[in-house]
């Protein structure tokens, strides 16, 4: 395995380059403001205070810590490695997402700033912030692609009975990077009064770095759980990667372990089919929203249309550190496409009584490669992050 | 000398009108026609914009016509040749503004050395602030590629010198903090004052261009009463974009700049 696991691994660097990939890439307005996000951030993080009122809305409003749960079923249908479920199904509002939104909306009370904007696609990333508002009564604005709104129309209405404002995006291809172009001039625009939660380990530095952190705890309860239960850590380690938060989440406390470390990408109609939003198989570095990663983008370096039929994973871009961690051999990333991702679903639901997000039952696809390969005194973790209720529309379409 | 410092120093005595174009359009085949006809009327700066898919330091105006462009078929290579195709006629210095992903996808090092060869003079890069500029002002500086940095209301003393030492031609200063895009004047006017004052405390070095949401003459002579002078770009896309294809358009553009420049008509 490669170097990292050797060292004490320890990205990003001070100008919050995960190697090669990183930075922050945006319009000399928004530098005053990522440097004091980087600021308040770092005081944040070293303040005991703060750690104790996030982990207590952990606690208290989101439903920490989720379960580690056993598949029994469906490690019998396989028969060989035992399969865990990382339960981030079970947080409030029903995925990962609002670990990132409790934790930034924290910040941006402590620095003060009087209005939230975010950008969404499959809607979660926007109701976890619309909910987190609510909570705390701040303004609240969430751009969302109007292909997206269309598709994900449920999670529109969330947003909006708990007082968002969602305002829908045309240009472009009308999806959540369209959503951010339009919540970045938006942050360009009012940068004096307004924080930006992003939703994944995407964008400028402080961003990617930041969201990690405040997702990790997927994967130090993992461990936790895991040694409890097991008095081991897993073998394999899966989650989906589309902008990568649940991933990193996930993998980042499991990073200088011996752990076989899977992330799986929306292949679409297939990774060679010119509609996939698998990025890190199918594409080349470049920037995009704030900083260098792999992207989808043609010889002009126009940025291509994803595609997937999960509205989650639809964005041709993916976090830094996944770009970073994809060169090392760190990771493996593999892609499944938007069939292999509906036979998980109903897999999963049949066997286990768990409904998986369309976003989710990527990871869950990848099982069909991966256990023939393994043996019974072996551990798989799945992260599940998140139900599937959001999708049913879609799911009911194919059932 | 650049042709940027000579602009410079041959017209201290009038305000400096630098022009943006969207590079293919209306479409790729009036791109040198049109920069020709701005130099006639009036404009002593070109700056050619590189269309991106995603443009986000540009507000709807230049997100329209970069996607027109994109459709068009414009590419780098294309962009190129219209300088070359400009520069059979004219001694305009031309400035290429765009964002880094294309420039990253064609090769920095050719990027830079057939944007030499071409006869461009400067670049502007939005998305590329003084902490990522690293990575071209090594290859500008060898092909001779005058960099220009820009400054915002926000930017502290501390950084407007770091960009004024590492500009080179002039520094843009963006009047507002937001995307670009023509806005009502009294708007522009009040915040910009004490950032001009500012910016010229800190900007010793280059010339100060100022820019964002100027549309008419007046807007142009109060915003740049104080610096060198001032830069128009969605004003001029929303003329043309509300006068082609339409018979005289061309006229309406025209007339349009020499307004800008000197406050009444070519006629």
């Amino acid at each position: 395995m490669s170097v990292i696991t050797k060292t004490t691994y320890s990205e990003p660097n001070q100008k919050g380059y995960f190697g090669a990939y990183g930075g922050k890439f945006v319009p000399e307005t928004l530098i005053p403001a990522l440097n004091e996000l980087e600021k308040a951030y770092k005081e944040a993080s070293e303040d005991p205070e703060f750690e104790k009122e996030y982990l207590y809305l952990l606690r208290e409003y989101v439903g920490r810590p989720t379960e580690l749960s056993f598949a029994n079923r469906l490690t019998d249908h396989y028969g060989n490695a035992k399969i865990y479920l990382k339960r981030e199904d079970l947080c409030h509002t029903g995925a990962h997402k609002i670990n990132n939104a409790i934790g930034q909306i924290l910040l941006a009370l402590r620095m003060g700033k009087k209005r939230i904007i975010a950008e969404t696609g499959a809607g979660q990333h926007g109701v976890a912030t619309a909910t987190a508002c609510a909570k705390f009564g701040v303004e609240c604005v969430v751009y969302m692609g109007e292909e997206d709104m269309v598709r994900q129309k449920l999670n529109v209405d969330r947003m909006r009975l708990m007082g968002a404002e969602v305002r829908g995006v045309s240009s472009g291809s009308k999806t959540l990077k369209d959503a951010t172009n339009e919540a970045i001039r938006d942050w360009v625009t009012n940068v004096e009064d307004t924080f930006y939660i992003i939703g994944s380990v995407v964008g400028p530095h402080p961003y990617p770095m930041m969201v990690r952190n405040f997702h990790r705890i997927i994967g130090d309860e993992t461990k936790r759980q895991l040694m409890e239960m097991e008095g081991r850590l897993p073998d394999y380690l899966i989650a989906c990667v589309g902008g990568g938060s649940n991933a990193m989440g996930i993998f980042y406390p499991f990073i200088n372990n011996d752990v076989h470390i899977i992330g799986i990408e929306a292949g679409g109609l297939g990774v060679d089919s010119g509609q996939t939003a698998a990025t890190l198989t199918k594409g080349r570095p470049g920037v995009l929203h704030g900083s260098m990663s792999y992207l989808l983008h043609d010889q002009e370096g126009q940025i291509e249309l994803a595609h997937s039929i999960s509205a989650g994973l639809d964005y041709p871009g993916i976090g830094p550190e996944h770009a970073y961690l994809h060169d090392t051999n760190r990771v493996e990333y593999r892609a499944v496409t938007d069939a292999q991702a509906l036979e998980a679903v109903s897999l999963l639901s049949r066997m286990e009584g768990v409904i998986p997000a369309l976003e989710t039952a990527h990871a869950f696809a990848w099982l069909e490669e991966l256990m023939p390969t393994t043996s019974p005194d072996e551990i798989v973790v799945l992260n599940c992050s998140g139900r599937g209720d959001k999708d049913m529309e879609t799911i009911s379409k194919y059932l | 000398m650049n042709r940027i410092n000579k602009v410079f120093e041959d017209k201290k005595n009038e305000k400096i009108m630098s022009l943006f174009i969207t590079a293919g359009y209306p479409d790729v085949t009036e791109t040198v026609d049109l920069v020709l006809g701005f130099e006639r009327n009036g404009a002593d700066i070109i700056e050619l914009g590189i269309p991106f898919s995603d443009p986000l330091a540009d507000g709807p105006t230049i997100q329209y016509s970069s996607n027109i462009a994109i459709s068009k078929g414009i590419t780098i290579q294309g962009i190129f040749n219209m300088v070359v195709d400009i520069r059979k006629e004219s001694e305009i210095p031309v400035v290429l503004m765009g964002y880094i992903n294309p420039m990253l996808r064609f090769g920095l090092e050719n990027f830079f050395t057939t944007a030499a060869k071409a006869g461009v003079d400067g670049l502007i890069v939005p998305d590329l602030p003084l902490d990522e500029g690293g990575m071209i002002e090594e290859l500008a500086r060898k092909n001779g590629i005058q960099l220009i940095y820009l400054i915002a209301p926000n930017t502290s003393d501390d950084r407007m010198q770091l960009s004024d030492q590492k500009s080179d031609g002039f520094v843009y200063c963006v009047s507002v903090t937001g995307v670009t895009g023509a806005r009502e004047g009294s708007e522009v006017q009040q915040s910009v004052d004490k950032f001009i004052q500012r910016s010229k405390a800190n900007i010793t070095k280059n010339p100060l261009m100022v820019g964002f949401g100027i549309k008419n003459f007046t807007d142009a002579q109060n915003i740049s009463s104080e610096v060198e002078g001032f830069i128009v770009g969605s004003a001029l896309i929303e003329t043309i974009r509300n006068s082609y294809p339409s018979e005289h358009w061309k006229e309406v553009v025209f007339d349009f700049v020499h307004q800008l420049k000197f406050g009444y008509r070519n006629s």
